[in-house]
């Protein structure tokens, strides 16, 4: 009994997102549907209140070594669960306006959250499953929120078969996993791997990578992404781009970096091709894109690719990387969303990157914002962004992968067109005859200066601790 | 003389504040914002020159080492490391030197959003200075690619016909070049555990990894310089860029390049360095000789111009690579000699484009009758352009061609000829647009300069006639700091 009372205590951040997400359903069934106001600002209090939880919480194993809290969780739940408090406040005001507010729009996203917790915190096969499914099945409901909504629900439906197909891939890969090693335990796992690197581990591995991939829309498996990006509504883009990437890129580490670390030979080949892909298909495939989700799906793409190089390097300092560029990447992310969500002409969304063209005559500030951003997730010193990729190639190349940081680089540069032409239409371009740029609503406004502040020139004083941070969190993980 | 405490620091970020200040004017008095965002950009154009003329002063001429040194420690083992030696802190004297008159030459010409141009000419200022008095690997790199921005908005907003087609070749190429030295920069640090560039150059990397570095910095560095074949991108930047556009890019980013040289490629990889010095020679030579040439066939006098700083940018590698003292004490003469030459000549080509609105050479004519003024000091600049003795121009090419010489005689001689084409086009352009006969009616009403064109004309008058009857105010500069580089150079490729 005392041992089911440690594993609750350990894992109370999920249990209090899962029970608090119980009864704002609850409350939301009670109070009907006008009630959506009052349960977003709940699950933001619920969100914040996990994340204290899990921030002041005490480190351990719990259930048999199936869940475990250690730093590296630690900080992911609190990126995670603020990236979805942030979601929460996005989606609010703009399903509101848009008149499709429901109250379980957050309530998906706090259950959503708890199944991300449950993937940064996973100490075995099982427990990644069943985090994995926890969010992906409420992601896909959110995907087709918009139910009216033609693309929308195409979007849903993309997202829902194609991750149904990836779950499968997981799976399988899963019980390969543990048909060779005999345990579902990653400790297990390590320790049978760094004596017996047998072929149908390896094999398992792969599939098991295949799998995470997908979640993390890392080329080739992107196909979802920018039609998703794309169709689904953009509160909920916002999220998708945010938390569960983190959450996986995470689950990524633990799986690799902790069960597979003794294969590092072996599954960072594959991971450094998974980057190379990315790398190439985000540059070059977001150069054609009109739409500005779309070519933001595009922009997740090659980055994604340049956070998974800091995996690849296999060592303390590349999980580290990699966790400092996600952080950065995320806050980038809810800049653009946030922009994206203030600019609308009589209540019809800018969607074209086309309809940009001279945006700095008419709201000087936003065009600011969205300036510092493109050139942050361009890499230009010193924004945030080129702090991230600074971190990641300094550890892939710490690690002696040099031509591959070589081409991401080069693979920037190519990126770099399409930020550089965002930045050209709002300052360069005149503005067509057209409708005014409605009132932008303040929470949207708030969080895209907030993320443009941070870009520049918040982030070199926000260095000095989010760095001891991730360097704390990734300490025990990495082959060497 | 008493010293004013992190005058680097000072001297770098004034500009800022003074953008800062400039933001805040709009802030208060929208009205009169423009000319509130002139006044307070040439105030504190003029309080950062005052400042680095002070800084100049206290340098102590006899120590090759780093002074005014600032440093401390920041995160992730990168630091805030600033120090100037005699090369650089010629360079950001130059930086200020040109910044006030770019303020001046755009006074009535820029109309459309000054405030946003004058912000963005100081940014563009901090940001070079820091580049010149930054002394860590990382924060050399956050300067160094940070001019691409102001200069991108620059040119894309207030250039030419074709700005953005030149405003993105101009980021992108450039862009492709540095992230090959920010690898090779990742690459050093984690070899040599330090960012710090004074221990980098008293570290001997193995020669098996030297090319690579070397090519890594010499990629990011050629193309700023810009370097056959890899210019391509200038001409197209300089027609498109405002005249004060085109100063800064002739007179001050040009130089990165060359400085980058200096600071990286010749301590740091000497071995590299000199089995690579012939291929240096070889595209110095064709820079030289081939954009003469082409400057020779330009119809647009600033394409001219700017094929002709091709050219001349072609001896200052050729001095670097050199690696004797006065290859590359005339390498960083020339640097400044053209810094202020090119910039007189874009003025030139601005004083009779924001009146004619054209800079096709057929369209001129006989202007020396109607513009005696101009006539006088675009004679000078064009003799100066050229290499005339009495002028920095000739200091710069005979100082680089002597240390050619030493090494290898062949580039020398073709260097010379380079200098006889550069009269050609040169003094043809000047032929064609200043003398014969007004022929096109529209010149007939062409003004002279005025007193505001003229106070910009004067400092560089002086300042090219000073540096070329006294050379040795800058050479004794870099005497010192110059041939500590070269003794370790030498030392290091055991000649």
């Amino acid at each position: 009994m005392p041992d089911l009372i440690t594993a609750l205590h350990l894992s109370a951040p999920e249990a209090t997102l899962a029970v608090g997400g119980l009864v704002l359903l609850m409350v939301g069934a009670f109070a009907g549907e006008k009630s959506s106001r009052l349960v977003s600002t709940l699950a933001v209090g619920l969100l914040v209140a996990a994340t204290a939880i899990t921030v002041t919480g005490p480190l351990g194993q719990a259930f048999n070594g199936a869940y475990v809290a250690d730093p590296l969780a630690v900080y992911a739940k609190a990126v995670i669960f603020l990236s979805s408090a942030v979601a929460i406040v996005l989606g609010d005001g703009w399903m509101t306006r848009t008149r499709i507010a429901r109250f379980e729009f957050p309530i998906l996203i706090v259950l959503a959250s708890a199944g991300m917790g449950m993937m940064a915190s996973s100490g075995d096969l099982i427990s990644l499953y069943v985090g994995i499914e926890l969010h992906s099945l409420a992601l896909y409901v959110l995907a087709a929120f918009h139910r009216d909504d033609l693309k929308a629900s195409e979007a849903g439906l993309k997202y829902f078969v194609l991750g149904a197909l990836s779950s499968g891939l997981l799976l399988y890969g899963a019980s390969l996993i543990y048909g060779f090693a005999g345990s579902m335990r990653f400790e297990d796992i390590a320790a049978y791997a760094a004596t017996n690197p047998s072929t149908g581990l390896i094999f398992g591995l792969v599939f098991l990578i295949c799998g995470l991939a997908f979640k993390i829309s890392a080329a080739p498996f992107h196909m979802w992404t920018p039609d998703v990006y794309e169709g689904a509504p953009t509160p909920v883009v916002a999220l998708f781009a945010t938390a569960p990437k983190v959450a996986a890129m995470v689950l990524i580490a633990r799986t690799l970096d902790g069960a597979f670390a003794g294969l590092h030979d072996q599954w960072a080949q594959v991971l450094i091709l998974i980057s190379l892909i990315s790398f190439v298909v985000g540059a070059f495939g977001g150069l054609a894109q009109k739409d500005f989700q779309r070519l933001l799906a595009y922009s997740s793409i090659a980055n994604i690719g340049y956070a998974l190089l800091g995996i690849a390097a296999g060592t303390t300092l590349g999980v580290q990387a990699m966790l400092l560029f996600m952080t950065l990447y995320v806050i980038d992310q809810f800049g653009f969303f946030a922009i994206l969500l203030s600019l609308s002409r009589n209540g019809r969304p800018i969607r074209k990157i086309s309809d940009l063209a001279g945006l700095r005559k008419e709201r000087p500030v936003t065009t600011l914002a969205l300036t510092v951003l493109s050139l942050s997730v361009l890499g230009m010193p010193p924004l945030s962004g080129f702090w991230g990729k600074w971190a990641v190639f300094g550890a892939a190349a710490d690690a002696g992968y040099w031509m591959v940081g070589a081409a991401g680089l080069v693979a920037s540069v190519v990126a770099g067109f399409y930020y550089l032409r965002i930045i050209k239409l709002m300052w360069f371009d005149p503005a067509p005859e057209q409708a005014p740029t409605d009132k932008a609503p303040i929470e949207a406004k708030t969080i895209a200066w907030a993320s443009a502040a941070f870009a520049f020139p918040l982030v070199i004083i926000g260095l000095t601790w989010l760095e001891p941070l991730a360097a704390r969190a990734a300490t025990g993980f990495g082959a060497g | 003389m008493p010293q004013i405490p992190y005058i680097l620091s000072v001297v770098t970020f004034l500009p800022l504040v003074g953008a800062g200040l400039i933001l805040l004017a709009r802030q208060l008095n929208k009205g009169s914002a423009d000319s509130a965002a002139r006044w307070i950009a040439l105030a504190t154009t003029l309080v950062t020159l005052a400042v680095s003329v002070h800084l100049v002063c206290a340098f102590d001429q006899a120590n090759p080492g780093y002074q005014f040194i600032e440093r401390f420690a920041w995160f992730a083992g990168a630091q805030y490391f600033l120090g100037v030696d005699g090369v650089s802190i010629l360079f950001v004297l130059l930086t200020a030197f040109l910044m006030p008159l770019c303020i001046l030459a755009s006074w009535t010409t820029i109309k459309d959003r000054v405030v946003d141009y004058m912000v963005a000419f100081l940014v563009l200022q901090t940001l070079v200075i820091g580049v010149f008095t930054a002394l860590d690997l990382f924060l050399f790199y956050i300067f160094f690619e940070g001019t691409l921005v102001p200069m991108f908005i620059i040119i894309g907003v207030w250039g030419g016909a074709n700005r953005i087609y030149a405003a993105y070749k101009f980021f992108l190429y450039t862009l492709l070049g540095s992230v090959l030295m920010l690898l090779a920069m990742l690459w050093m640090a984690h070899t040599a555990g330090t960012t710090s560039i004074p221990a980098l150059k008293t570290f001997a990397f193995s020669p098996a990894a030297q090319p690579l570095l070397w090519l890594a910095f010499f990629a990011s560095f050629a193309v700023k310089m810009p370097m056959w074949p890899v210019h391509t991108w200038l001409p197209d930047a300089h027609v498109q860029a405002p005249t004060a556009g085109s100063v800064i890019l002739a007179g001050i980013l040009l130089k990165l390049g060359g400085y980058g040289f200096i600071l990286f490629n010749l301590p740091m990889f000497p071995q590299a360095s000199e089995m690579f010095r012939p291929l240096v020679f070889t595209l110095s030579v064709i820079a030289i000789v081939y954009t003469s040439l082409v400057a020779f066939r330009q119809t647009d006098i600033k394409k001219l111009i700017a094929y002709s700083s091709v050219a001349h940018m072609g001896f200052v590698t050729m001095g670097i690579f050199s690696g004797n003292d006065l290859g590359v004490q005339g390498a960083v003469f020339q640097m400044l000699s053209h810094g202020l030459i090119s910039g007189a000549l874009f003025l030139c080509v601005g004083v009779v484009y924001d009146r004619m609105h054209t800079r096709e050479i057929a369209f001129y004519g006989g202007l020396t009758s109607r513009m005696p003024w101009f006539a006088a000091i675009f004679l000078m600049f064009t003799m100066a352009n050229v290499g005339l003795p009495g002028t920095s121009g000739f200091i710069g090419e005979i100082l680089t061609m002597t240390g050619a010489y030493g090494v290898s005689t062949w580039t020398a001689f073709f260097a010379a000829s380079g200098v006889i084409f550069s009269a050609v086009y040169a003094l043809t352009l000047y032929r064609n647009v200043m003398f014969g006969e007004i022929t096109n009616p529209a010149l007939k009403t062409i003004t002279d300069i005025d007193k505001r064109e003229l106070l910009i004309f004067v400092p560089l008058i002086i300042g090219t006639i000073w540096l070329g009857v006294q050379p040795g105010v800058v050479l004794d500069y870099t005497a010192a700091s110059v041939e500590a580089l070269t003794t370790t150079y030498r030392a290091a490729i055991g000649g």
